[in-house]
């Protein structure tokens, strides 16, 4: 550091106001920099702690069990229609094949805990075997089916043994078998593919988000078919065609005022007007879409606008001056050049769209749904309402299956987010 | 006119506004222009020679491109703007409600100060015009007339070889011609242009103002232009505005040397007060 | 100012320049004004010191009418004037070469005045120094008239030629006349003579630097049933 004090160009005075204006400048930078820091210091404490919530989630113990299947237990009569065939005890095989790998459990009492240690999804994939292949009564088949949740978080390591055992869901003999077993190997932690690939269940090792990332899609699908079309044409007529009058001023503020409306209020709306009044299903994501459209056509119209403003008049021009008419000057050239404005305002309406789920809790998208769906009109979830519904359950395995759900929901935003940049950088025009 | 605000002094223009009815292409006849409550051009008549070119000069906001923008009914674009009086293209007055605009803009072409071309590629930017009027009969027929407006426009040898490249990346005095290609591929009959220079470097300016004197064979040209200089390099006859009045017209070596004015000669010579 | 009637124009220094100039040329027409006067008094007073000063001095006017070269070339080059102004530039040198060519007759009077000295005085003297008189005040006139751009002023001084014509034809008869009374005379007498011719030449200057003014002020040239060339006798 120089002394410019001791330079005779500078007077004193005009160098302690240089230095004043340069300590104010610096705090000012420092000011904003605080700011960001602190956004991105919640930003991190958001990810961290749901990441440390849910990474478990991902992963579930499966146990291998070699079940014998047993004709007279199946099917006594020996019919082999499907009908009798989806209807036996595979439970009572599943146990028995369980049961042998401890000879000594005889207990009744007992043998309900080790046979509390498997999921009740155990018994579908053994039916899931026998339906699809008939053939294989009377063999011996190795299947792996999932531990119940409570034991797969106790192989996590998320309860602890010290903790007395009344005050646990698992009990020291549960721990004792599971001990075994996995040191037999018996049971080995796998990925989570359950997860992704089965709709909702009252047992957490069962649920999956299959369902209501299908739901979130449909609900996508519906809102931008609407939202799209009606929006960029809205937007269209009001920045080109629309005489600027107290009428079209009014609708202006109107469409700046809609979208600042609580997504509650659209729901109430949606309540109204799709389910009272066209008498539409409930929970079905069709009705979802209806009401996520009204949520973001403004959005759309608002960033439509935009982007056809900042096209330069200069392009107009041009076109109109070659001849070409008012209709050709906008789908030739405005248009195109706004397209990369209007879509990164729609991917953004988009993705605060998947993220809604207050409305959709009004229009009663809050049901159980096992199933997942296959057209919009089915009744379904989506990935906020999915996270509402785990949030409040009872089962300590759907808090990390939350934390997982959320994580997702996080993946498809940013997704969504990088989408909208790329798209503006790589569309974005210079002139 | 019956729009003439009653306090305002009645005028005349001085020089020679008229032409000889049979070298006329364009006649204004008592235009008034309002924008809104203002009065942007009032009650000029004018002439546009057929085959020459007519340089409007003024100061700033004196109406000269609002009037031009009249000729080719740009100023339809714009709500406020209404016009009054009779202009005339070879004797059909083109605002006449038969009247297609689109038809007329297609006739009397126009080139805008900045240069503009469309974010497309050279070739697309001259084959557009052609392209919506149905100019061409098949792919041959339009890359005919794209390159012919090209060459006329004194571009085609320094862009042949990149015809799809895109018309932004060129340098301002090429886009500038090559707004002007754009603007004769569709054969208009008039070519408006406003300051087509004033973003342009002496050389490219030059080029320009060359190729005006080699289109001026073909076509009947208007140009707006703050540089007086470029007005008495390039027209035949020029018009003087101010305050939306046309004050003087005639001869460009007459109004250069000996204006007839007071206010055409303390424009010209700097003096304005 | 030097041209008051007109508004100023807005960038300052080019009016400078332009005053620059017409105080030149307005320098020299002072100048030539007084060589022409000093030339006619030496002949008179028969002072041939005071016709070589008029000799040396003519150095000066060439001068000047370089540098009006120098400042027409300049504002043309930076200023491209156009209308009043660059009628004004014009004229300006047109004006500055005419008045060195005044400048040159009044050289041209001074040396024949040394050679006169060698001969006696002849009568027809006093009609050259009335004709020169008549000279001194119609460039005074012009060059006035040059300043303050004063039409009417050009056009009268530009009549007025008429008279130095006038007077240069009863001159050259009455000098013919003292040659053929006495043939020793010839000699003066015809030097008087060509002096005669250079006042009437300087006439003609004047009526260019009337034309260029009115050209100024105008635009167009000076039309008029004057037409001088007949009138001239061939001497």
């Amino acid at each position: 550091m120089t002394d410019t004090k001791t330079s005779s160009l500078v007077p004193s005075a005009v160098y302690d106001r240089l230095r004043r204006r340069r300590a104010a400048e610096r705090r000012f930078r420092f000011y904003g920099l605080a700011a960001v820091g602190l956004a991105l210091m919640m930003l991190v404490f958001l990810f961290v702690s749901i990441v440390r919530q849910g990474y478990s989630a991902f992963t579930e113990h499966v146990i291998t069990l070699t079940v014998a299947l047993d004709p007279a237990v199946i099917d006594p009569e020996g019919r082999r229609n499907s009908q009798s065939l989806s209807s036996a005890d595979y439970q009572r095989l599943v146990r028995e094949s369980l049961a042998a790998l401890f000879p000594d459990v005889t207990e009744r009492a007992e043998r309900r805990l080790l046979f509390g240690l498997l999921s009740s999804g155990a018994s579908h994939r053994l039916r899931d075997v026998v339906m699809r292949e008939p053939a294989r009564i009377g063999t011996t088949v190795v299947i792996e089916t999932p531990l119940d949740d409570d034991a797969d978080r106790f192989l996590k390591g998320l309860v602890s043994p010290d903790v007395p055992e009344s005050e646990r869901r698992i009990k020291d003999r549960q721990i004792v078998w599971l001990k075994a077993l996995h040191a037999g190997g018996g049971i080995h932690n796998r990925f989570n593919t359950t997860l992704f690939t089965a709709g909702d269940s009252r047992e957490p090792e069962l649920a999956g988000i299959l369902g209501a990332v299908v739901g979130s899609f449909y609900l996508m699908l519906t809102t931008v078919v609407l939202s799209f079309p009606i929006g960029v044409a809205a937007a269209v007529y009001l920045e080109e065609f629309a005489p600027r009058n107290r009428f079209t001023d009014l609708i202006e503020v109107n469409i700046n005022n809609l979208a600042a409306v609580p997504s509650v209020v659209f729901g109430l709306l949606g309540l109204a007007i799709f389910l009272d009044f066209f008498g539409l299903p409930r929970s079905a994501s069709l009705v979802g879409g209806l009401v996520l459209s009204l949520i973001i056509l403004p959005t759309i119209i608002i960033a439509a606008r935009a982007a056809l403003k900042a096209v330069p008049p200069s392009i107009r021009e041009a076109a109109l001056g070659v001849g070409a008419s008012k209709m050709q000057s906008i789908l030739h050239h405005v248009l195109p050049l706004a397209v990369p404005g209007i879509m990164t305002g729609t991917i953004i309406g988009m993705a605060h769209a998947l993220g809604e789920s207050a409305p959709l809790l009004v229009i009663g998208m809050v049901a159980f749904i096992v199933d997942v769906p296959v057209t919009p009109l089915d009744p379904t979830t989506v990935l906020p309402v999915q996270i509402y519904l785990w949030a409040d359950s009872a089962e300590r395995a759907f808090v990390e299956r939350t934390a997982a759900a959320i994580m997702v929901l996080l993946i498809f935003l940013i997704a969504m987010n990088a989408l909208a940049v790329i798209i503006r950088k790589k569309f974005e025009r210079q002139w | 006119m019956t729009y003439r605000a009653s306090n305002d002094p009645p005028h005349g223009t001085v020089g020679a506004p008229r032409v000889e009815a049979a070298r006329a292409k364009l006649t204004a006849c008592n235009v008034d222009v309002f924008y809104g409550e203002k009065h942007a051009i009032k009650d000029v008549s004018l002439d546009i020679g057929r085959n020459e070119v007519t340089a409007l000069i003024g100061p700033s906001g004196c109406g000269k491109s609002t009037f031009m923008r009249c000729l080719n009914r740009m100023n339809d674009i714009i709500d406020i703007c209404r016009v009054t009086g009779t202009i005339t293209l070879d004797g059909e007055d083109i605002y006449d409600p038969k009247i297609d605009v689109v038809h007329l803009r297609a006739r009397v072409g126009m080139v805008f100060q900045k240069p503009n071309p469309f974010p497309k590629s050279i070739f697309e930017n001259v084959a557009y015009g052609p392209r919506i009027h149905g100019l061409a009969s098949g792919k041959a027929g339009l890359e005919e007339i794209v390159l012919t407006s090209l060459k006329r426009a004194g571009l085609l040898e320094e862009v042949k070889d990149r015809l799809h490249a895109p018309g932004t990346s060129l340098s301002g005095g090429q886009q500038q011609r090559l707004c002007i290609a754009r603007a004769i591929a569709v054969s208009p009959q008039v070519i408006l242009m406003d300051e087509p220079c004033s973003a342009l470097d002496p050389i490219a300016t030059a080029r320009i103002e060359e190729l005006i004197d080699e289109l001026q064979h073909n076509f009947t040209i208007v140009i707006v232009t703050h540089s007086m200089q470029q007005a008495a390099r390039v027209s035949q006859r020029t018009a003087f505005f101010h305050l939306g009045e046309l004050i003087e017209c005639g001869m460009t070596e007459q109004i250069f040397t000996n204006p007839l004015h007071r206010l055409t000669q303390g424009y010209l010579t700097g003096r304005f007060g | 100012m030097a041209h008051d009637k007109d508004t100023a124009h807005t960038v300052k220094s080019y009016d400078e320049e332009l005053a620059l100039l017409v105080n030149t040329i307005a320098l020299m027409g002072t100048l030539a004004e007084t060589q022409l006067a000093n030339a006619v008094q030496a002949m008179l007073q028969r002072d041939s010191d005071l016709a070589n000063q008029v000799v040396a001095e003519d150095v000066k006017i060439d001068e000047l009418e370089q540098d009006v070269h120098k400042r027409v070339v300049r504002l043309l080059a930076l200023r491209q004037p156009v209308a009043i102004d660059l009628r004004h530039i014009v004229i300006g040198l047109k004006v500055s070469s005419d008045l060195e060519r005044i400048a040159d007759y009044a050289t041209n009077l001074a040396k024949r005045s040394i050679v006169l000295n060698q001969f006696p005085l002849v009568n027809p003297v006093t009609g050259i120094v009335r004709m020169s008189r008549l000279a001194q005040e119609l460039i005074r006139d012009v060059i006035s008239a040059y300043i303050e751009r004063d039409r009417d002023r050009a056009i009268t001084t530009w009549r007025r030629d008429e008279e130095v014509d006038e007077m240069y034809i009863s001159l050259f008869r009455e000098l013919v006349t003292y040659m053929m009374e006495d043939p020793r005379n010839i000699t003066a007498c015809t030097h008087l003579m060509f002096m005669a011719k250079n006042i009437e030449r300087i006439g003609d200057h004047v009526t260019n630097i009337a034309e260029s003014i009115h050209f100024l002020i105008e635009g167009t040239p000076l039309r008029g049933r004057r037409s001088k060339g007949e009138m001239h006798p061939s001497p």
